[in-house]
Order: structure tokens, then sequence, then C-alpha cells
């Protein structure tokens, strides 16, 4: 909720305001999780009653509440964490509101129930810190999720939000900017890893006879399974817009964009309204804070296309075409949007940018790797108990991720593999765990860090699928203008599809590499050039994999339909019937309390007996 | 019919007739329409005083626009990886097998349009299928008959 105010004009105003803000804040707060996650989770409904409740209560002025963005424990939503003891409630119902407000909040008993149980040692946790998910973490950017109500700026005021721009438009040139972000050592966080302080400069240097320049923030986030940035956009909009306002100060641009995600509405209307405040509040806009420096924010929206993460296809889709790449022989920081010069980074780099000016540089440079610094946020998916988004430092490992903070496989299936990188990376195998996260160390063994997801894969994920999956995926995303691209994608696919369906040929491994070879420098962009990736990891790393689908037309994880037969497990059906009737093929037989069979001739895969089985007797073999 | 023509004009004039917001122009009627109607493009192209290829190019460029009439419920099937991961083909190939339609399509009663899409973001409720605006995670091929029915 915003209060009315008049636009700032200096800092010393701001300053003012930061100081009443802070005094009326010291309350304790019921902050309730409002991500994607936990809204898919019910969490309107858990938060409608908590408010409900301290109204019924009567504490409305006692206590704040807040509708926040994304805490990142994802697989334990709805959530909620009084504050100041940040004490950490999980799976929330709407039921449990009353006994929330008049246990914990009212008299500081914590409820048994709702808290976190340590799967390894079994006993329960009561502070978020100690939660450990959250132990190893070190949640630089994510962590102001939680104090955030991203619909009032104030929110951010209160922790400090605006004080690094402040900084930098009253106390440093533009050029010493880009030296503290050189110093820092920040690397693009899309995906690409370019020194962000190179690009600035880039830009900054170009000849521009109007002088104007733009900067933008992608925020396409086209990789299947990553969320960092809508999490980040959705939950602390003003990090980026302050980022974005300094970076265009060290530039000399005075027009920025947001490039939106069509799938993305919460965080087009998030940004909105906190684009709308900060101009309010005259912290964007014209004459900013009294500074003498303008500058101001569009957005623009997606339509649906992966390809338009690309940096050339982006501007493209800004200035209401096609997005189509171009050759990038002249780079978009000299000639981009209009043929301007003009900066792009992602949406998790601008926020890092605040961090850096407030802290410092040398602060910054010691966390992190020799070549990547700073924390990096991975949403960590697929077969791992505990999904979510996780922000690291550079240099953990993969097994620290995936063990310590991820809690290992769910059901005690073992783990097979790692995706990271999206469809321009590639899977890391058991044998490399040990690997520190850092943008070098992935690339190094086929992979990339891309912009963040980390999907975990287990025993029952056939990588020859997952291969066939990215490469697919990346067929639809094509746009179509390069010939290696368009046909050489479609062609990989159709070999990996024969290799899935049991029509995979010897020298299909071979072929594919020399495609992939060819993919790789003849593409027009990094949609085709990174497209070999996905293929070429799982080909290094599971070359026996391919090889007992093509030589044996067998496929060991039970994944691919047309090698695969569904059986009744003789020794655990107990002929209940359920699968029978379930089945839509009437292709089960047998008779009550008899061992029940399929006739393979009827069956189709659809699985739905092994949905219902009660006792686990349906099997893919 | 004369209101065909002015809801596409008055949207293409809030964004100032100006050519560069195209799409957004476009999502704007897609989201009146349910669709993009043939003469919606042909009346966008004149007043932006574009090409109507040009038009039609964006139109079926970008995924989140279509040209055909779309059903009454939308469902949306994720393949994410992860959600691939957690046995998404499957619970698409059984909802394909119980509405009669492959992605992309409406059923002949235009009660059901079935769409599939990259991330919804919900990696911790995989598989998922929203309908709608409704989440239902964690679906399964046994899960998905009751939730179809209770919207029949």
């Amino acid at each position: 909720m915003r209060r009315s105010t008049k636009k700032l004009q200096s800092v010393a105003e701001l300053e003012q305001l930061r100081s009443r803000i802070l005094k009326r804040l010291k309350k304790p707060c019921v902050s309730v999780c409002g991500g994607t996650g936990c809204h898919a989770y019910g969490c309107s409904e858990v938060a409608a009653s908590i408010k409900k409740e301290i109204k019924r209560q009567g504490l409305t002025r006692q206590a704040d509440f807040k509708v926040t963005g994304c805490h990142g424990f994802c697989e334990h939503g709805p959530l909620v964490v009084i504050y100041p003891q940040k004490i950490f409630y999980q799976r929330v119902s709407p039921k449990d509101a009353p006994e929330i407000i008049s246990e914990t909040l009212l008299r500081h008993n914590i409820i048994k129930r709702l808290l976190y149980v340590d799967s390894v040692s079994g006993e329960k946790v009561n502070f978020e810190d100690d939660v450990p998910f959250y132990k190893k973490q070190q949640r630089l950017i994510l962590g102001n999720n939680g104090l955030i109500d991203p619909t009032d700026i104030e929110d951010y005021l209160a922790l400090g939000g605006y004080s690094a721009m402040s900084k930098v438009l009253f106390n440093m040139q533009p050029t010493e900017v880009i030296e503290e972000i050189r110093k820092s050592g920040l690397r693009g966080r899309g995906g690409g890893g370019f020194p962000a302080a190179r690009k600035w400069e880039t830009c900054r240097n170009a000849p521009s006879p109007d002088g104007i320049r733009y900067v933008i923030c992608n925020a396409d986030e086209g990789d299947p399974g990553a969320y960092m940035d809508r999490s980040l956009l959705e939950g602390n909009p003003h990090s980026v817009i302050e980022g974005m306002i300094i970076g265009a100060y060290a530039i000399g641009a005075h027009y920025g964009y947001v490039y939106v995600r069509y799938e993305y509405p919460l965080a087009v209307r998030n940004l909105s309204l906190a684009l709308e405040q900060a101009r309010a509040y005259g912290l964007l806009g014209e004459n900013i804070l009294g500074s003498g420096f303008s500058f101001d924010i569009k957005i623009s929206r997606g339509g649906g296309a992966f390809v338009c993460g690309e940096s050339t296809a982006l501007m493209a889709s800004i200035e209401g075409k096609i997005g189509e790449p171009r050759p990038k022989h002249i780079h978009t920081a000299v000639s981009g949007l209009y043929g301007k010069p003009t900066n792009l980074n992602n949406v998790e780099t601008w926020a890092n940018v605040p961090l850096i000016i407030n802290k410092g540089a040398s602060w910054y440079s010691q966390i992190g790797t020799e070549g990547s610094k700073g924390t990096k946020i991975f949403s960590l998916v697929g077969k791992i108990n505990n999904t979510g988004l996780v922000e690291v430092p550079m240099g953990i490992t993969l097994r620290e991720v995936i063990y310590d903070i991820g809690g290992g496989i769910p059901n005690g299936k073992r783990f097979k593999a790692v995706q990271t990188g999206g469809p321009s990376g590639g899977c890391v195998p058991e044998s490399l765990l040990d690997l520190p996260v850092d943008f070098d160390r992935l690339t190094a063994v086929g992979s990339m860090m891309g912009s963040g997801g980390m999907i975990v894969m287990d025993e029952n994920t056939c990588l020859v699928d997952i291969a066939r999956y990215f490469t697919k995926f990346l067929t639809e995303e094509s746009c179509g203008k390069c010939t290696p691209c368009r046909d050489g994608l479609d062609n990989m696919l159709d070999i990996l599809t024969d290799i899935t369906e049991g029509k995979g040929k010897e020298s299909d491994i071979e072929l594919l590499e020399e495609l992939g070879s060819v993919l790789k420098e003849a593409s027009l962009c990094a949609l085709g050039g990174t497209a070999v990736n996905p293929v070429l990891s799982t080909i290094t790393y599971f070359r026996d994999e391919y090889r007992t689908h093509i030589e044996e037309k067998r496929c060991p994880a039970g994944v691919c339909k047309a090698l695969i037969t569904i059986t009744i497990d003789e020794e655990k059906c107990t002929g209940c019937q359920v699968c029978a009737r379930k089945c839509p093929q009437e292709a089960i037989s047998g008779k009550k309390k008899e061992l029940h069979k399929i006739d393979h001739n009827k069956c189709i895969k659809c699985r739905l007996c092994q949905d219902v089985c009660k006792f686990e007797a349906v099997v893919a073999s | 019919m004369k209101s065909d023509y002015e809801k596409p004009m008055a949207i293409v004039s809030k964004y100032g007739n100006n050519r560069d917001s195209l799409i957004s122009i476009l999502q704007d009627i897609q989201s009146e329409c349910r669709y993009l109607p043939e003469d919606a493009l042909r009346v966008v192209a004149s007043q932006l005083g574009l090409p109507l290829i040009q038009v039609y190019g964006v139109a079926t460029f970008f995924k989140a626009f279509s040209l055909e009439p779309r059903g009454e419920h939308e469902v949306r099937v994720c393949l994410g990886t992860a959600c691939h991961v957690r046995g998404a083909p499957i619970v698409l190939d059984e909802i394909k097998r119980h509405l009669g339609v492959n992605p992309g399509e409406t059923t002949d009663d235009m009660r059901f349009s079935l769409e599939t899409v990259n991330c919804l973001g919900a990696c911790a409720l995989g598989p998922i299928v929203v309908i709608n605006d409704k989440y239902f995670g964690q679906t399964s091929p046994g899960k998905l008959e009751k939730i179809l029915r209770s919207y029949e």
C-alpha cells in the first residue's frame, strides 16, 4: 500500500523518509509467500485468512502483514514467516490462521506441527536460518524477498533501497561506476557470462550522433525449468529498477526497457506498479532526486518465443517486428535497438548492481571463485526432495547443492545426472558431482551455467529421451532464418526420435556429432549454436545408454514408449481388479484375487494401470 | 458488423497508432476476442499503415497468438524440463486421448482447447496442468478424469 507523498528532490529528503519508515516498522510482521509456486498451493486463501484473523483479534495496529515475493522453498509451500524471530512455518493451510495469530504472534508460542522436519535428523526446526535448505545458501539477492511487499516501494526503502543510486548520482562519475563494476568481476547472469563492465564501457564509448543510448533488462527467461528471474521481478522489482538507473547513468542512457516474457503477467503487473511508484517518489523519470540525471523505463511484453531471449531478436520484438536474430559482427552494444548503442543485461545481473555499489567491489569480489564472482540463483527442480530457488556462492559444489541443500533424490532412487544451462547446456553425471559450480568449470565439462536451471534426474530418466526433448523444444522455437538450425535441428530430431523408437542405426551417433558440429559453426545465433550441447553431453557421458537403445532396442530407464512393455509383477499383484476396470482399452484380464495379465496387442501404454495400482505391481520394462 | 471493427480500432488508438506496439496491440485483441480474427488483423494493418503480411507474420510467429477461436476452457500442460522428468508426457498423452485433440487444437464442441507450455515456474508441483487459471499439481494419468469431468 503506497502512502501518498510528494516527489523527493534530494538525497536528504530520501533519507528523512527512510528514517520515518523505519520508525513505523518496529513491529512484528507476518509474511506470507506469494510466489507462483505457493500460489499453486493456495497461498491466497492462507493470506486472506491470516489477514482476516489479525483484524478479528484487533491486532492491525500492533502487527504488520505482508504478502511477499517468492521465499524460495517452493516444495514446502504455503510458507509463513513471522518476524523478527523468523519463525518458519511450512505447508500452512487457511484453518491454521487463528492459531498462528493467537499462539505465535501474541504469545510467542511455536506451533510444532507447522514446523519443517529435518529429513536427516528427524528434528523440527524453528527458525528459517536453521532450515537445512537455507543454511548453505547465501541469499544476498533473493533473501530480501521475504521482507518486501512488491506493491509497496516503502518496503524496499526500509531495506536501504535507492541508496546505491543516490551514491552513484551524487558521488560518482560514470567512469568510476564502470570501474567499480569491473573490479567486482560481475559477469552476466543470463547465460553468456560476459563481463558486465566491458559491455557497459563498449556501449558508453560507441558513437551516437544524437546521443541516444538504451539499456534493456532481459526478462524473457525462456529456459524451461528456470524461474529465478520471474521471482526476482515479481518479488523485488525495485532492485532491478535501481540497477538499471545506475547502469544507465554509467553508460549515458536516458531510456530503458524491461522485456518481459508473455507468460509472466504477474511480473508485468508488479513491475508496472513499481515503476509508477518510483516515478511518484521522484526516483525515476525527469531529474531524479534533483541530480540532473533523467531516465525512464518502459515495459515491452514478449509474445511467446524462446528465441526472443537472444539480444537481437529481443530488440526486433521491441520494435514490433518478428523476433529474428541478425548476425552480430557488430554487437548490440554498438548498434542495437533502433540502431543505437544498447546495453542488454539479465534481471539477476541488474539486481546485483546496487549490492556492489553499496557494499563495494572489494567485498563482492571475495565471494565466489577466481573467474566467477558473487552468487548465482538456481532453480533446483526435477527429481529432488527440496524443489525451489537456491542462491549460492559461485564455487559451491554440485554435490552440496543437490544433497545438502536439495535434500537428495526422493523415494530412495539413485542420482543419474543433473542438467544445467537449459537447452544450451548439458548433463553432468555422478562422477563430476564434486565440480565447483562456476561459469568456466561447467563449460569445460560440456555443459554451461546458463540462466540457472538445474534439473536433477534419477535412474528412471532416459538420457536419450532428454536429448530428444531438448532438440524437439529447439525445433519448435527455431525462428527458421538460417539453414543449419532450421534444417539441421529437424534432422537431429529425426535421428533421436528413431533411436527412441528402436529404429536407430550404428552410424547415428557419429552422424549426430557431425551435424552438431555444423550447427555449432554455422548457425546465426546461439540457439542453433548451442543446440548440440544436450545431445553431445549425453553421448559423452551416457554413450552406453544410446548403444542399448540402438543395438538392443531397449530403454533401460523404462521411459521410451516404443521400447517398453507394461507388465504385472506376479509377486505383487493381489488380483483386486482396479487396473482392469480403469484400462481404457480393456487390455487387462484376470479374475478376482488372481494374477492379472496385460494383452500387449491392446495396450497403449497410457500407464493408467500403473497409476491406480496400490501395490506397485505394474512395471514398465 | 460495425462493432467488429470498433474494438481493434480502439485498441490501436490506445497505443497511439504506434507501430512498435504491434505485439501489445495483438495481445490486447487476443485477450478481448480469445483469438485474432482476420478482420481485426486487417484493421490493425490499415490503421498502422503496415502491409497485412507484416501483421500476419507477427501474428503467426509468436506462440501467444491464435488465429483460430479458442475453446471455453483452456487446458495448458506444462512440458518444462522439470515436469518432463516427472512424467508430463504421459499426462499429456492421457489428456489427448480423453479430449480427442492434439496440442494447439480445440474440441469440436468448443469446450476445451489444449496447449502445451514451457514452464510455469511452479516446478515443485510438477507435472502441472492449468485449466483457465486454476493450477492442478502433481497430476498423473489416474487423476485426470476427475479433473476434466469437473469442467463438463
